[in-house]
């Protein structure tokens, strides 16, 4: 192999804001390699490789190219260096053919370029000359595209194809692909590997972004790890295993001491049984999804983003219609009693002719026949009827809303934590009112209760907030976080489900939740824990749950399995896992 | 016969109106400023007009060429000034575009009556301008041509100012589908992040289908004050720039649908007047633009006729995430 490196980069550090998406990432391409870029999300990798396309410009560090030191501005100046980058999102215009797609943002210097590289002559603005390039471009790779095709009519395949066509059409010598993979069948990803190899053979370099241990050990020369912002080192394919890989990746352990109580379970929560659930395009997102939660318990769900565990929390909190499976909810009602809260006269009556309850203080079942309206409602103000056991209800067809009132919470912490679960612009108060607007008579808003919780919120979680009535933007990220996850912690939940609580957050916050998290269970909630971080996971959760492509891969034992054995399984191919059986 | 003939010449207000509004549009800025920028045209043509009275010292001996020159020149720049404003607030600054727009259409508004108050203390002023408009603006060809009959008096008894608002909505439309440029336009407004990974500047392609379009309507308000009021500046051109913004959607982003569109819109202001109504029914008639509108739209809205830029309205920064 030629060791020339044709693209360099030295201590390049990125930072958004307050976080650092990169920190002296050095990294080398070669001339004719395919070099992988394999990372979790959020490690970085796509940023990275952002700074090279022109799209950020790198806070610190410098790049070369074949040796020479460049500035990369904008992604003009990127194809200037021959660089081109397909994004995940593609960055083409649907409304316009494949043709236009291509040419947009050509100069005639470009183009004159192109001409001298083709040893051809100019011949200025000619969408014909231009689709005859193309179909040129695509036998010489063996691409299939028709350049007169407009890209809304395009699969998501052909337009990959067409982002890649653009780049060389461009005379580019470095292509980047980011989650090439993510939207194709195996079919159309051999096609691809195909091209990219053939693309290597005429001598061009190509990164590929991807998390997919299988893919890299099939496609790539040689592999690059990023892990949290910070490229932990390279490795030749040849000398790789997806267990190498996978300790590159998940990083070292590290001792989190949070607090574990070994506390027995209280039963069953939820079931969960078959569900399945389609996407809007058709695609499955959920892939019979089987298991049990149970009370006082915290399964952790472990997994390579984007593998379902947003749209599962979703579907379990009534928010997904399009799905198909059971979730059994087990109400713990066993000796409570029976109240107007969820249940209307019609309802007990019924459950009463199912022999359901007894009278306080009675063994034998309670029956209601000939026992008038009004006397009922009397014996449930009075707390008379009790449950024999657990109440078991079915949530499907249930409204989101009706979930919510059995005690089913979810907590979710978008990327844009104001995104979803506050209204940045209103304070404290309001916020907390946001969950309880519905309750209370009349048309005037009472907010005595909300403040007094908002109150509550603020002392115990130490929330650092001027006064209850700042708006809830104005706070830092973690502070925004408390109150969200706070709000929904207060409602004292009978199944609690967290998604990414301490994204963003400092250290101590996230003990703060933690903390929050474990009462919760101690109380006896079956709390749900969606996390990133293997080892707030493994340290936190009773279980976890590693899900992969929509599937359950595996429940684990956090007291006994390990930050390896989860990553093997969150990004092994299910036909490895058959081989290995 | 009368009604066709004003209906053409009205038309001209909301077809330069549209047509800027349309540059504008592609490019994925929504300018709601263009009431308010059309009135900062008539006023920068006044400007332009009173220059030009005072640097030849009054009515008589006016050349005519100069005397469509200087307003001319003096709207586009001042039109295309309130173009670079809005830019610069929506672009640089990253403000909201239709909150700037609102802005720029009160702004706009308020400035114009301010502007020519000063001149409507000037007697000489108002007769200069009315001698203005007569002497170049309102026709273009000579009255022994156009006056031989029906024929001639449809097609050439205009004002310079229509037959170019025609020109430009022919122009544009030729730009926008054939050539490089108007593709570039288009990708910028259909989908920013495309046309800057493509290597077109966004901000800068932004920056000049903003100024541009601006000017072009801005030569609506110029039109409106010298041709269709004679220079009579007491009366505002906003109200037309509002249909103007409607026609935008109503002619599907196409200037060249815009000439038949505003001829439509015209049409509707102008046959009112001719029916024998007074009082209240007159006035009940002169809703018929702004009902027939929201008809058009909610029409085009069902149908799902034309589509906008997909980026219109949205602000481009490179490095959001």
């Amino acid at each position: 192999m030629n060791r020339s490196p044709a693209v360099e980069l030295k201590g390049i550090t990125k930072i958004f804001g307050r976080i650092i998406a990169n920190h002296d990432c050095t990294l080398s391409l070669y001339t004719g390699e395919i070099l992988s870029l394999l990372g979790e999300n959020g490690s970085g990798k796509t940023t990275l490789m952002n700074a090279v396309a022109g799209i950020y410009y790198p806070d610190e560090g410098e790049i070369f190219v074949d040796g020479k030191k460049v500035q990369i501005k904008s992604p003009h100046d990127a194809y200037k260096y021959h660089i081109g980058m397909v994004h995940q999102h593609f960055k083409l215009v649907d409304t316009f053919t494949a043709v236009e797609n291509v040419v947009v943002g050509l100069n005639k210097k470009d183009y004159e370029e192109i001409a001298k590289k083709d040893g051809e002559k100019y011949q200025g603005f000619n969408l014909k000359a231009s689709a005859r390039r193309i179909s040129k471009i695509c036998n010489e790779f063996g691409f299939k595209l028709n350049p007169w095709q407009r890209v809304n009519s395009m699969s998501v395949s052909e337009k990959q194809t067409l982002e890649i066509v653009k780049a060389l059409f461009r005379g580019v010598d470095i292509l980047i692909l980011d989650e090439p993979t993510a939207v194709l069948t195996p079919q159309e990803t051999e096609k691809l590997f195909d091209v990219l190899r053939n693309m290597k053979a005429h001598g061009k370099s190509v990164i590929i972004i991807t998390h997919k241990l299988n893919e890299v050990l099939e496609i790539s020369d040689r592999v690059a790890v990023l892990c949290k912002g910070e490229v932990v080192g390279d490795i030749l394919t040849e000398e790789a295993n997806e267990k190498i890989l996978t300790e590159m990746m998940v990083g070292h352990k590290v001792d989190l001491n949070i607090e574990r109580k070994d506390i027995p379970t209280t039963g069953e929560r939820l079931e969960i049984q078959n569900l399945n659930l389609t996407g809007r395009d058709g695609r499955k997102i959920l892939k019979n999804i089987n298991f049990t939660l149970y009370g006082s318990e915290i399964l952790g769900i472990a997994g390579i983003s984007g593998s379902g565990q947003k749209e599962l929390l979703e579907t379990i909190a009534g928010l997904n219609r399009n799905t198909a499976g059971t979730i059994i909810f087990h109400n713990p009602k066993k000796e409570q009693p029976v109240t107007f809260f969820h249940k209307d006269i019609k309802q007990i009556r019924e459950l009463a002719a199912q022999n359901k309850f007894h009278l306080k203080g009675k063994k034998e079942p309670l029956s209601l026949v000939g026992i008038s309206n009004k006397e009922i409602t009397e014996m449930v103000n009075n707390e008379q009827i009790i449950f024999y056991e657990d109440e078991i209800m079915n949530l499907k067809g249930k409204k989101p809303i009706e979930i919510r009132d059995l005690g089913i919470k979810l907590s979710f912490v978008p990327e844009d934590r104001l995104g979803m679960g506050l209204v940045g612009n209103m304070d404290l108060i309001d916020n907390m009112m946001l969950r309880s607007f519905r309750k209370g008579k009349g048309v005037i808003v009472h907010r005595e209760k909300p403040e007094k919780l908002a109150k509550e919120l603020v002392e115990e979680l130490e929330i650092k907030t001027p006064s209850l009535h700042t708006s809830v933007k104005k706070l830092s990220g973690g502070n925004i976080q408390k109150v969200l996850v706070g709000r929904e912690i207060s409602s004292r939940p009978k199944v609690l489900m967290v998604a990414y609580p301490v994204r963003g957050l400092d250290i101590n916050s996230s003990y703060m939740i933690y903390n929050l998290i474990n009462k919760q269970k101690e109380k006896g909630s079956a709390v749900i824990y969606v996390g990133e971080d293997l080892d707030v996971i493994l340290a936190l959760c009773d279980r976890v749950l590693v899900l992969r492509d929509g599937e359950v891969a595996g429940i684990l034992n956090c007291r006994e399995t390990n930050k390896n054995e989860v990553g093997l399984l969150m990004t092994k191919k299910k036909k490895e896992d058959e081989e290995d059986a | 016969m009368g009604v066709i003939f004003e209906s053409i010449r009205f038309a001209t207000v909301f077809l330069f109106g549209s047509a800027g509004e349309t540059v504008t549009e592609k490019s994925g800025h929504l300018n709601l400023g263009t009431p308010g920028v059309m009135c900062i045209g008539a006023m920068g043509s006044a400007i332009g007009a009173s220059i030009y009275l005072s640097m030849c010292g009054g009515v008589g001996g006016t050349n005519a060429f100069l005397s469509f020159l200087f307003p001319f020149l003096f709207c586009i720049l001042f039109a295309g000034l309130a173009g670079l404003l809005f830019s610069f607030i929506t672009v640089t600054l990253h403000c909201n575009q239709n909150v700037t727009g609102l802005a720029l259409t009160t702004f706009g508004v308020g400035l114009y009556p301010f502007v020519t108050s000063f001149l409507e203390a000037n007697p000489v002023m108002k007769a200069g301008f009315s001698s203005i408009s007569h002497k170049y603006l309102t026709h273009v060809f000579p009255e022994q041509f156009y006056n031989m009959n029906d024929f001639t008096r449809l097609f050439f008894s205009y004002g310079v100012l229509v037959y170019l608002a025609i020109a430009i909505a022919i122009a544009i439309a030729i730009i926008m589908k054939k050539t490089k440029v108007g593709l570039f336009l288009r990708t910028v407004g259909e989908n920013p992040s495309a046309a800057d990974a493509a290597g077109i500047s966004v901000n800068r392609y932004r920056y000049l289908a903003t100024m541009i379009g601006s000017a072009i309507s801005g030569l609506g308000g110029m039109f409106y004050l010298f041709d269709w009021c004679s220079g009579a500046f007491e009366f505002v051109v906003d109200a037309y720039g509002w249909l103007a913004v409607s026609l935008v959607i109503f002619t599907m982003w196409k200037t060249e649908i815009g000439i038949a569109g505003s001829l439509l819109f015209s049409f509707l202001y102008i046959f009112p007047g001719y029916l024998n109504f007074s009082g209240p029914d007159k006035k009940l008639f002169e809703l018929v633009p702004y009902a027939a509108t929201i008809l058009i739209l909610v029409i085009t809205s069902i149908f799902k006729l034309g589509k906008a830029p997909a980026g219109l309205g949205q602000s481009y920064f490179r490095e959001d995430r």
